[in-house]
């Protein structure tokens, strides 16, 4: 087991790894993409309360549920990459966060696209809206700052160090807006019905879910790949390589 | 070289940043006079009516704290990162983080104190009901730390760059949104006479997380910058 976490350390093992993996990675998430919308858009009975537009939860909470997810991958690997200094932590996480950007962007879209028939505009300032807007900003701060700093050594450590604070700030964040939205206009109208969900609408969600989770590992790894040859070009193994191609 | 104690290093920072300060006052004035120009755009641009400024004026008066507290950021270590000093800071055998904190004490002093004392000057302005006066002053009080501490994780990240400036609003901005809820909403429930108690101890609870964490994560990131 140590063995294989200390090899996965190592650029090119992870480099010819990943790249036997992300076909499988692939294609499973093709086949669980189609097979969890057919079963969401298709065989899922519609919703006695909302119709058929309460559909676009099947892109909508997974994508926000990977929007969280992406940014704890990220802050997890900071540390790791600050603490152990391991460089394929630096870059899974900066490789994780356009992707996380992109699924935090979905989940709005997603959400004002619904808000629109459901509560007749397309934003409203709803804590659970706000507080994923607030993560898209955290995400592009993230980005920016990235982008900014040339060493990619650096780079990646004030990232981590900026995510780390990110993840202690955003249960604070979370729950303020929570606070302020439900002090300033009550208790919102559409999202305090939760009840359970029925089976037949669950396991379409929960298939989406797993499809997106394995997307993200697709992309990641795809991006991690190039990210790896870009920051080891001056390698031996990235040459020979480059030669044989 | 003799061995100075933690207190003398935190107390002879704290001095000579406040002597720096007065020497360069100028500087201090400019993020005072911006807040005070950006609250009075507010009655030219939105209503002089008495009625929608002081429904406003919490939040106005916030906000404008906020920009101006992100515009005197940059002072806070860009002239000991030109000229060396701040390398000597972290050199020093003392913990970097508690030295950090003296600079940002300095910073909050020269910049946070006269923003509140200037507020309920700015207060009058957008009439706002005297019983929130008291409140206004409490949350800056509160909050202004806070916003300090913050703000100096940003500006170590990026004290290194050259266009940092655009980078540190877009880095702290999300950060300062939990303190502008609680601050903004704790005046606009003491204008309206409703209890405030309970904004003001989590202010409290802000300034006591970030006194002890953005410190350290200050440190980290001044550390990964100069490398």
């Amino acid at each position: 087991m140590w063995l294989f976490y200390h090899k996965l350390g190592s650029p090119k093992y992870f480099y010819s790894l990943a790249g036997k993996l992300i076909p499988w990675f692939g294609w499973l998430t093709l086949a669980l993409i189609v097979a969890g919308l057919y079963g969401g858009l298709i065989l899922a009975p519609s919703d006695y309360q909302q119709g058929e537009s309460y559909r676009i939860i099947y892109l909508h909470v997974p994508a926000a549920w990977m929007s969280l997810f992406i940014y704890m991958v990220m802050a997890t690997c900071g540390a790791i990459g600050l603490i152990w200094k391991m460089k394929m932590a630096d870059v899974i996480a900066s490789s994780s966060a356009p992707i996380g950007a992109a699924f935090t962007f979905l989940a709005l879209v997603t959400g004002s696209l619904w808000g629109k028939p459901m509560w007749g505009t397309y934003w409203v300032w709803d804590a659970r809206l706000t507080s994923e807007l607030i993560l898209l900003f955290l995400y592009l701060g993230f980005m920016g700052l990235q982008a900014a700093i040339d060493d990619k050594r650096s780079a990646a450590n004030a990232c981590a160090v900026l995510a780390l604070v990110g993840v202690v700030n955003i249960p604070i964040i979370h729950y303020s807006v929570e606070w302020w939205n439900t002090l300033h206009q009550g208790t919102t109208v559409m999202r305090t019905d939760k009840k359970t969900m029925d089976t037949s609408m669950l396991i379409p969600l929960l298939t989406m879910a797993v499809a997106f989770k394995l997307y993200y590992a697709t992309v990641l790894m795809m991006r991690a790949r190039n990210e790896v040859l870009d920051r080891e070009r001056d390698t031996s193994w990235v040459k020979e390589l480059a030669a044989e191609a | 070289m003799s061995e100075t104690s933690l207190s003398t290093a935190f107390y002879t920072i704290l001095k000579r940043d406040l002597t720096l300060a007065y020497r360069t006052r100028a500087e201090i004035v400019n993020p005072l006079l911006f807040f005070i120009i950006v609250i009075s755009l507010f009655p030219l641009a939105v209503s002089p009516d008495p009625k929608v400024l002081q429904q406003l004026a919490p939040g106005v008066i916030w906000v404008a704290a906020l920009l101006a507290t992100l515009l005197s950021l940059d002072s806070l270590f860009r002239s000991d990162f030109d000229d060396g000093a701040l390398d000597q800071l972290l050199l020093s055998i003392h913990p970097t983080s508690v030295l950090v904190l003296a600079k940002v004490l300095a910073h909050w002093l020269v910049t946070g104190i006269p923003l509140l004392l200037l507020s309920p000057l700015l207060a009058v302005l957008l009439y706002l009901p005297s019983e929130a006066t008291g409140t206004l002053f409490a949350t800056l009080a509160l909050g202004s730390p806070i916003l300090s501490l913050i703000g100096a994780i940003g500006v170590a990240l990026t004290i290194g760059l050259r266009r940092g400036g655009v980078l540190v609003s877009l880095l702290v901005l999300p950060l300062y949104i939990p303190v502008l809820i609680f601050a903004a909403n704790a005046v606009s429930n003491a204008a309206a006479g409703v209890m405030v108690a309970g904004q003001l101890y989590f202010l409290g609870a802000l300034l006591a997380l970030s006194l002890t964490l953005a410190p350290l994560a200050t440190a980290a990131a001044l550390r990964i910058s100069l490398r």
